[in-house]
């Protein structure tokens, strides 16, 4: 079966072609391929009016990339929320527009479980029940996945989510956006133990995060002065690496579950994914991050869930619709 | 006429917001939307205060209101108003405000809270608001000065 899917929740446009049940045939998302180019190159990134520009463009490119056609196609999957609504719109407008022409079935996913799950589509024998962190620019959840659609949110951030910490603290050392390649580049030349950054562990029986007051403390360093910024991005970046993994391992072994993953744009972080492995490891756990590509927003995550909820029945009609908040 | 508030902790932070949001808002029936405006850097505690005015509505996961730098808009439930939470730390251009539905906002009952407004600056400024700004003036503490509409 030949899916379509697409995923407008935040700045990427996405669309991707899978060969049932997880065969990746394309996977494009509109800030690593070149559709800007005739606006020259710079676009406001937020605005809903870019997804409608992108859209036909990225899907058009992920069938010549697959090397199928429309016609091809036997199945469409969709983002409907959490997201900014206008944007989601655009996507599911598109997708709806699409199915209902051409008399296919459409099913709606949550942009979340698609990250959650996002680490199967490389590692199909993962198996169920895992503990799943996802951690991004707009999300810091950790979840128990107990099978496909079971999941149980065991914590999340209570401030700002790691990603949104990455790209603050990257503000201050003036380096740039997105903060997290750059403060990790340069967390490369850095010591992660020159700067004792405190770690908010909150309760001792919670899974929550927080990183707010990690992001007030590099303020202070900074401004007190004295250390290498490159210290400070590695001393920085030790400190979320340290509480999220943590707190995933530990959640695993509360819960019985001997498998963790973790997935979401922060996950491309390689201190944080070695970290994962290492601490996992140690207590003869599987670790799991899906590779970069597919941590950051795509459409094949999508897919992947679509698929799922498409063998279960789980379709939906042209009654869909966006939703900016939407649990999980 | 302004008014300062000298917070020495997180704690104090959130007891000021949930003071603002016991203001009665709007007209004399209560309905009506409240704009708050605030101003500080990185870590100066507005998403902190912003916690504290979803104690005062009385919204359940006051706890988890976070900040919407990446999100935009985050919307709240509280039981007496909702509360929109925006942030324009992220905005190019005041006309992504639209873009976002911005008005149709301010037309709802309810209290709306601008994180960075200086990005849509022309937009904001003649809106009736409460202009709030927060200083940093020590690893705890901050001045909150308070600006309330003639």
């Amino acid at each position: 079966m030949m899916i379509l899917a697409v995923e407008t929740s935040c700045d990427d446009t996405c669309a991707a072609v899978l060969e049932a049940p997880d065969m990746v045939r394309a996977n494009v998302i509109s800030s690593q391929v070149e559709v800007h180019a005739p606006f020259g190159g710079v676009v406001p990134e937020l605005a809903s009016r870019h997804h409608l520009e992108n859209m036909p463009l990225v899907v058009n490119r992920a069938l010549a990339e697959a090397g199928a056609r429309l016609d091809d196609i036997e199945l469409v999957c969709v983002t409907r929320g959490p997201g900014l609504v206008g944007s989601l719109l655009v996507g599911l407008s598109f997708a709806k527009a699409v199915a209902f022409a051409r008399r296919l079935p459409l099913v709606g996913v949550h942009h979340v479980e698609g990250h959650l799950l996002s680490p199967l589509l490389e590692n199909p024998h993962i198996s169920f029940p895992y503990v799943g962190l996802v951690a991004s620019g707009g999300h810091t959840s950790l979840f128990l996945a107990a099978d496909w659609h079971t999941y149980r949110l065991l914590g999340r951030t209570i401030d700002d989510a790691a990603g949104e910490a990455f790209d603050k603290v990257a503000k201050m050392l003036e380096l740039g956006y997105p903060g997290g390649p750059l403060i990790e580049r340069l967390a490369g030349d850095g010591d992660p133990a020159a700067v004792r950054f405190p770690r908010a562990w909150l309760a001792p029986d919670s899974f929550d995060f927080s990183f707010s007051g990690l992001k007030t403390a590099v303020r202070t360093v900074i401004e007190r002065g004295g250390h290498r910024p490159a210290d400070i991005a590695a001393s920085f970046q030790a400190a979320v690496a340290d509480v999220l993994t943590a707190r995933a391992v530990r959640a695993a072994e509360r819960h019985g579950v001997s498998t963790v993953v973790m997935a979401g744009g922060v996950a491309c972080n390689r201190t944080i994914r070695d970290l994962l492995r290492e601490r996992a490891a140690a207590r003869g756990f599987a670790a799991h991050c899906a590779s970069p590509v597919l941590c950051t927003d795509n459409g094949a995550m999508i897919g992947l869930v679509g698929y799922r909820r498409f063998c279960r029945g789980l379709v939906d009609d042209r009654r869909l619709n966006a939703s900016s908040r939407l649990a999980l | 006429m302004d008014e300062t508030v000298l917070s020495r902790s997180p704690e104090e932070t959130l007891a000021c917001g949930e003071r603002l949001a016991r203001e009665p808002v709007g007209d004399a029936a209560g309905s009506g939307t409240r704009i708050v405006l605030l101003e500080g850097t990185l870590g100066s505690g507005k998403t902190l205060l912003t916690k504290g005015i979803a104690r005062g509505l009385g919204v359940t996961d006051w706890r988890y209101v976070c900040s919407p730098t990446f999100t935009l808009i985050n919307e709240y439930q509280g039981q007496r108003l909702p509360l929109f939470h925006f942030d324009l730390y992220r905005l190019e251009a005041a006309a992504d405000l639209d873009e976002l539905g911005f008005d149709e906002y301010l037309q709802r009952p309810g209290i709306v809270v601008i994180e960075w407004p200086e990005r849509a600056a022309l937009r904001l400024h003649d809106l009736p608001a409460i202009r709030v700004e927060l200083v940093i003036t020590g690893p705890e503490d901050r001045r909150i000065t308070i600006s309330r509409p003639a």
